[in-house]
């Protein structure tokens, strides 16, 4: 069962008039994702592919200008207010930097509180929630009347993580909810995550620009690049040694610590604004033929489960 | 590559005034074409080390105890006026974040000539074609393009080559790098790696290689240092360090990391502890799964085990 689709979806932003009137940068292009039922996805790209605004689109954030949004089978835009705000707590997210996304003003028993109070659960019923989410990512709860710069980094995530889990929600987005943390903190939260998703039994969509943290954590990874999905396999398809993307094999063979069979990919991620013609990964690619310049290959399925937008593949 | 090393750190010592320490009794060495990694958590103290070497302090901080010995020169007992001529011509920093080195208001190549004429008295024609030469080997394309452009018009890899090229200017023999490529994708982090690699061959350079991620270590560098809470707790040859790692912190941040593919992380509890919050013992203890009744009373001493091989840990 899907718990969340996006089906060729299309978002672009309106640019200021240096680059004349009405001109407009395209994030994502046809961008199609599910997100089955106590999954995690992880998604993977460097930074600028839109990753961020994939994440805002999943969280019912923003609209696609073209394309559709489903969230537990719904068609999520074409609902009524009403029944849109019945399914919110459903979904939840947790981003990169805890103290930029919890309310420094604001103490932790309310930051938790806060999805419940807007449900209109009653305050002490909301408060002995809270104490229970919080002992459950591991927090005490002698932290309920701290505020957020208080804590430690871990903590803070540890929070955020409690606060959003505190609606019982079927789906959560994490947009790098460990790239801010130390090596031990991050592998705490890893495991945390992990407990807390077969407990709970929900789908996450792991949002991340490191491949073994995105392999560790999920079943099923996509790979982005510009813009576009260029890969998607389960998990041991990337650890399997075989053909894939040969981007997703460039950013493999980019991991550090190992002497590199081959000369690093050369260049950087061109622009959002200056998007290459035919396939994106075309100008850095060390495959890449005459067709490749004018036709944007597809995603296509070369295994079950495994699709990839590639001529060569 | 033994012989007398290039530069030697001895028991150096920093604190805040009229505060806690914040470095304590930090001693390594540095030979010509090494390589050496900094490794450790956040606040353990690598940055502080890193600008130790260069004489630098940042407000607030001073030098208690010990020496930075550039050959036989001590640094700390330099001028600050001296120490700045001494910078720049013997070793040379390179960080995170090029923003902050690039001056936002002059080209590159203005800047990179800046330093051609202050550490080697070069000018004009010299100096032009010293600089587009010095872009030229860290790889910057279209070096006549970039010396005419402002920070802000390149790319972040390009700005980290740009503060390399302007690091390298005053042909220095050290290098200290602190986490020059965290703030880089992979894809370019795996270039500037590629190009450190290159210059240490090409130029005979040592590196102090500060950085939090232990794949970016076990990829670049020869010997590994590893800091916790302000101290040295071990050090080793790479190899030594990642096939068997002495010290229960090395150890936890090992099994912590994850590598490709792994399928399983064990995670260390508990956190790095802030300066003036050190246990008085061991300052690993109180996370330490290995911890005896001594451990929480004395405070263990980096003790060589093996030629080459140091640990600071009383059952080791
Ligand atoms: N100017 C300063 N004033 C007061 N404390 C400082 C100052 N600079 C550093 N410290 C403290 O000294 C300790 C070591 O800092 P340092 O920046 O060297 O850590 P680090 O290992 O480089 O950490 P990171 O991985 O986060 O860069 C930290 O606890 C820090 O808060
Ligand atoms: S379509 Fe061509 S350019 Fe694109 S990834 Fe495949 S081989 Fe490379
Ligand atoms: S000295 Fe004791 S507490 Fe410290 S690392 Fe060794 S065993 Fe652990
Ligand atoms: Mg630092």
């Amino acid at each position: 069962m899907s718990m969340l689709v996006l089906r060729e979806v299309e978002k672009s932003y309106g640019l200021r008039s240096f680059w004349g009137q009405g001109a407009r940068l395209s994030v994502l292009r046809e961008l199609s994702l599910e997100l089955r039922k106590n999954e995690i996805l992880g998604l993977v790209g460097e930074s600028g592919c839109g990753k961020s605004t994939l994440a805002r689109l999943a969280l019912a954030l923003e609209k696609p200008d073209r394309g559709e949004f489903y969230f537990l089978g719904r068609p999520y835009w074409r609902l009524s207010r009403q029944e849109r705000r019945r399914l919110r707590p459903a979904l939840q997210a947790v981003f990169q930097d805890p103290a930029a996304s919890l309310n420094p003003r604001k103490r932790v028993e309310d930051l938790v509180t806060e999805p419940l109070k807007l449900l209109g659960v009653p305050r002490q019923e909301a408060r002995e929630q809270a104490v229970e989410m919080l002992s459950l990512v591991g927090l005490e709860k002698e932290l309920l009347p701290r505020f957020p710069h208080q804590l430690s980094g871990g903590q803070r995530q540890r929070v955020a993580l409690a606060r959003a889990l505190i609606t019982r929600p079927r789906v959560v987005v994490l947009d790098e909810p460990t790239s801010a943390l130390d090596v031990s903190v991050q592998a705490q939260i890893l495991e945390l995550l992990l407990e807390l998703q077969r407990r709970f039994s929900m789908s996450y969509l792991f949002i991340s620009h490191d491949l073994p943290v995105v392999l560790y954590l999920s079943q099923r990874v996509a790979v982005m690049y510009l813009g576009e999905i260029v890969e998607e396999a389960p998990r041991e398809v990337f650890l399997a040694g075989g053909r894939l993307h040969p981007y997703t094999e460039a950013l493999l063979a980019a991991v550090p610590g190992k002497e590199r069979p081959r000369r690093p990919l050369w260049g950087e991620p061109p622009s959002l604004l200056r998007r290459p013609s035919g396939c994106v990964f075309h100008p850095r690619c060390p495959e890449a033929r005459d067709p490749c310049k004018e036709e944007r290959p597809k995603l296509r399925e070369i295994a079950p489960g495994h699709r990839v937008a590639c001529h060569r593949r | 590559m033994e012989g007398v090393p290039l530069l030697r750190v001895e028991g150096l010592c920093l604190g805040l005034a009229g505060g806690p320490f914040l470095l304590k009794s930090v001693s390594f060495h540095l030979q010509v074409g090494e390589i050496l990694g900094l490794v450790g958590e956040s606040g353990c103290g690598k940055s502080l080390t890193g600008l130790s070497c260069l004489g630098l302090f940042p407000p607030g901080v001073i030098p208690l105890e010990g020496r930075v010995l550039f050959r036989d020169q001590d640094l700390l007992s330099l001028s600050t006026e001296e120490r700045r001529r001494f910078r720049g011509r013997h070793l040379a920093l390179i960080f995170q974040e090029p923003l902050s080195a690039l001056n936002p208001v002059f080209t590159i190549g203005y800047q990179i000539e800046e330093v051609l004429l202050e550490h080697r008295g070069l000018r004009g024609k010299a100096a032009r074609e010293e600089t587009l030469r010095l872009l030229a080997e860290v790889r910057l394309p279209d070096p006549e393009v970039r010396y005419r452009n402002y920070p802000h018009e390149l790319s972040g890899g390009m700005r980290q080559r740009a503060m390399i090229a302007m690091a390298l200017a005053g042909e220095p023999e050290v290098l200290v790098a602190d986490e020059p490529t965290t703030a880089l994708d992979v894809t370019v982090q795996a270039q500037i790696l590629e190009l450190f690699k290159e210059l240490r061959a090409r130029r005979h350079l040592a590196f102090l290689f500060i950085s939090h991620d232990l794949s970016v270590i076990q990829e670049v560098a020869d010997r590994v240092a590893v800091m916790y809470a302000g101290e040295i707790v071990e050090e080793a040859s790479r190899e030594a360090l990642f096939e068997e790692p002495l010290h229960p912190y090395t150890r936890g941040l090992l099994a912590a990391f994850p590598r490709l593919g792994v399928r399983r992380l064990e995670a260390l509890p508990g956190q790095v502890p802030s300066p003036g919050r050190w246990p008085v013992g061991c300052r690993f203890a109180p996370r330490c799964p290995e911890r005896k009744e001594r451990c929480v009373k004395e405070h263990p001493e980096l003790r060589e085990v093996n030629p080459g091989r140091k640990v600071r840990c009383f059952r080791r």
